[in-house]
């Protein structure tokens, strides 16, 4: 009987000793994680391109939560729509003017001048570049994101940035223009 | 039967007498047709011929590709002159890939696939089949690829074939006149769609203002004791197939579903005379009729166009303008977009070619809303206009698409009914052009990301390799190891590519 107390006991003991010691340790050892910053890489385009100045998507990431960089509009892929997003999560006005300037664009390499070196494959995050040793290359538009990595390591210029086009497809109808033509009367206020 | 009352709507001058009594025409054949590779919503065909072709009507020059798509075929005999951009049929007038065929003058028919003598007995699938090949889409406007919506009753249990002869725009007379003229073909049409559908019943539904029609088509279905012909009350937009389902049934289809998911599938009745024509005779989709209407047309007329006339050519063939055009609408007066350029080509969604004078349009600068709420009254879709624009004015977008501008779908009673006449349709149109720009940028931006991460795997993983090859160098008997081990990598980037 009373050797099952001291097991018993003693298990109950050991139990208790590391639970407190594991406890402490959680809470002095304690890593702490930014959830804003887990939140702002997932909002970020993710293809490492750099453009931005920073290694990759998550330093850039992180430099937005930790206040460390001011401006949302540097990530080039993620165009408007991902400013607009910083911008409602971060509180940050952005200065879209500068942005809208600037029309999505994809790379689009010269075939006459392309002598299939592959660089420009090695360089894209996105595998994008079709082509192989001593081949013409070529861009597949739809996995292009245009963060134009490629066009600096072409030993022969063959490759340039080009907007997408304007198609049937993707036209909308533009906003329309400002409604009340008429110069509204300016208001006189009276002392 | 019981008709339902469906919200809002508005009543405008039909002024469909301009051409109500007037037969269907058969436009003379150009010497040149345009016809572009994109007719329809989906992916444009992919062109079988080049240029210098001898080809003969009816044979396909293009041919649909991916899962939502449509074929085209030669509207006449004659041989392909260049395959090249052209001015579309669209507000922007930007150019599309178009197929100039011109010409010899015979008109002969090719070899075309055999007619289906008795379609009731065959399999679905055949008048699936004959259906994709024939390219034949929706011919109320939207133009939407007819043998997808043939298909839907592989997936769901479907009660109801409605054909949709509500022709609610104003002006437009080409149903009306397909229907008097030619009922027995769009009753049979109707009769063939339901055998491909598995719907039990067929039922017709024609606003009251066209009397013949309804007699018409009326006498054809008689003798069929499933197929029912309903008039429905005069109130734009009654052709909507979601309002005229509301009106036949009483239910109102949830946003962003289908009719089908109601068990109803809405054919236009131009669209069950081309079926028709494709089962029994094999004739592909190659002409339609066009109303060529507005104050601004000399002799306004029903035309039977080929597809890729010049809408130039109908214009002149009407006697050419009487009075100068403020603009030249493609479809209808209220969902009608304008035409950049009257170079552009007839394809298979064009209802009808209006040229409108000033006073018909009745366009006026906008001023303040007066907030009388006619908007909210009148829009079909039970959404809130006035709110809506205020939020697209200071491009609040994701407001107005909280308030469901992407249900809206644009048929302009909003902006008809504005006393102040603020272009309301025209902000939903920018609004919802916005938003799907915006969705299509979030996907890209997904499937890059993803691109992304699967290469960062391979390179490690090739990076891996190359180090176990470096050290089983020393070991030659581990030598497929690197094979192995790239070949691992490749796959598990073509899994994740593949989900």
């Amino acid at each position: 009987m009373t050797g099952i107390l001291i097991a018993i006991g003693s298990l109950t003991l050991i139990g208790l000793t590391l639970g407190t010691v594991l406890g402490a340790a959680a809470r002095r050892f304690a890593v702490k994680e930014d959830p804003l910053e887990e939140e702002l890489k997932a909002m970020m385009p993710g293809s490492q391109c750099g453009q931005c100045g920073y290694v990759g998507c998550a330093q850039y990431a992180g430099a937005l939560a930790k206040g460390e960089e001011g401006s949302i509009t540097k990530c080039a892929p993620g165009g408007k729509v991902l400013v607009e997003a910083l911008s409602a999560k971060l509180g940050i006005a952005a200065d879209l003017s500068a942005l809208e300037e600037k029309v999505p664009e994809h790379a689009f390499i010269k075939e006459e001048l392309c002598i299939g070196c592959t660089r420009c494959i090695r360089e894209c995050s996105t595998d994008a570049i079709l082509g192989a040793n001593k081949l013409m290359h070529t861009i597949i538009v739809d996995a292009c994101h245009g963060c134009s990595k490629c066009v600096p390591v072409c030993p022969t210029d063959a490759i340039v940035m080009v907007p997408y086009p304007e198609t049937v497809v993707n036209w909308h109808w533009p906003k329309p223009e400002r409604e009340n033509t008429q110069p509204r009367p300016e208001v006189v206020h009276a002392h | 039967m019981k008709i339902f009352t469906v919200r809002g709507g508005i009543h405008p001058e039909y002024r469909k007498d301009i051409t109500s009594e007037k037969g269907i025409t058969v436009l003379p054949m150009p010497a040149t047709l345009y016809i572009p590779l994109q007719q329809h919503i989906g992916a444009p065909a992919e062109v079988l011929v080049v240029a210098g072709d001898p080809v003969k009507k009816g044979q396909m020059i293009a041919r649909n590709q991916g899962s939502v798509s449509a074929s085209h075929h030669a509207p006449t005999s004659g041989r392909i002159m260049e395959i090249t951009e052209v001015a579309a049929p669209h507000p922007s007038g930007l150019p599309q890939t178009t197929i100039i065929l011109e010409s010899d003058g015979k008109d002969e028919w090719g070899d075309l696939p055999e007619p289906i003598t008795d379609p009731f007995a065959v399999d679905p699938k055949a008048i699936h089949d004959r259906v994709a090949c024939s390219g034949i889409v929706g011919m109320g406007g939207a133009a939407f690829p007819s043998a997808i919506k043939l298909n839907l009753g592989q997936q769901k249990k479907l009660e109801i074939l409605l054909l949709n002869g509500a022709e609610c725009e104003p002006y437009l007379t080409c149903d009306d006149r397909v229907m008097r003229e030619h009922a027995d073909e769009v009753v049979d049409g109707a009769r063939i769609m339901a055998h491909a559908l598995g719907t039990p019943r067929v039922i017709i539904g024609i606003e009251q203002n066209k009397p013949q029609a309804i007699e018409a088509m009326t006498r054809a279905a008689s003798t069929f004791p499933n197929v029912e012909v309903v008039a429905v009350p005069v109130q734009y937009p009654m052709g909507s197939e979601r309002h005229l389902v509301q009106a036949i049934t009483g239910i109102e289809t949830p946003a962003r579903k289908l009719t089908a998911d109601l068990g109803i599938v809405v054919h236009n009745v131009a669209t069950a005379r081309a079926v028709h024509h494709a089962v029994r005779f094999g004739r592909p989709l190659v002409a339609r009729v066009v109303t060529v209407s507005g104050g601004a047309i000399r002799d306004p007329k029903n035309l039977l166009a080929p597809i890729g006339a010049k809408i130039a050519d109908l214009v002149e063939f009407c006697g050419g303008f009487a009075a100068r055009p403020e603009s030249v609408v493609n479809g209808g007066p209220m969902m009608g977009q304008p035409l950049a350029s009257l170079d552009a080509p007839v394809v298979k969604g064009t209802s009808g070619i209006l040229a409108l004078t000033a006073e018909e349009i009745n366009d006026r600068p906008a001023s303040a809303c007066i907030r009388c709420g006619s908007c909210i009254t009148i829009c079909p879709c039970g959404l809130s206009p006035v709110e809506m624009s205020a939020f697209i004015r200071k491009d609040n977008l994701e407001t107005a698409a909280k308030l469901g501008v992407m249900d809206c779908f644009s048929c302009g009673s909003c902006s008809w009914v504005c006393p102040s006449h603020i272009p309301l349709v025209h902000y939903f149109n920018y609004a919802k052009g916005m938003l799907r720009d915006q969705e299509s940028d979030r996907r890209k931006n997904e499937r890059i990301k993803l691109l992304a991460e699967v290469r960062v795997i391979r390179v490690e993983k090739a990076a891996e390799a190359k180090r176990a090859a470096l050290a089983a160098k020393s070991k030659p008997a581990a030598e497929a190891a690197p094979s192995g081990a790239a070949g691992e990598a490749k796959a598990a980037t073509e899994e994740k590519v593949n989900a």
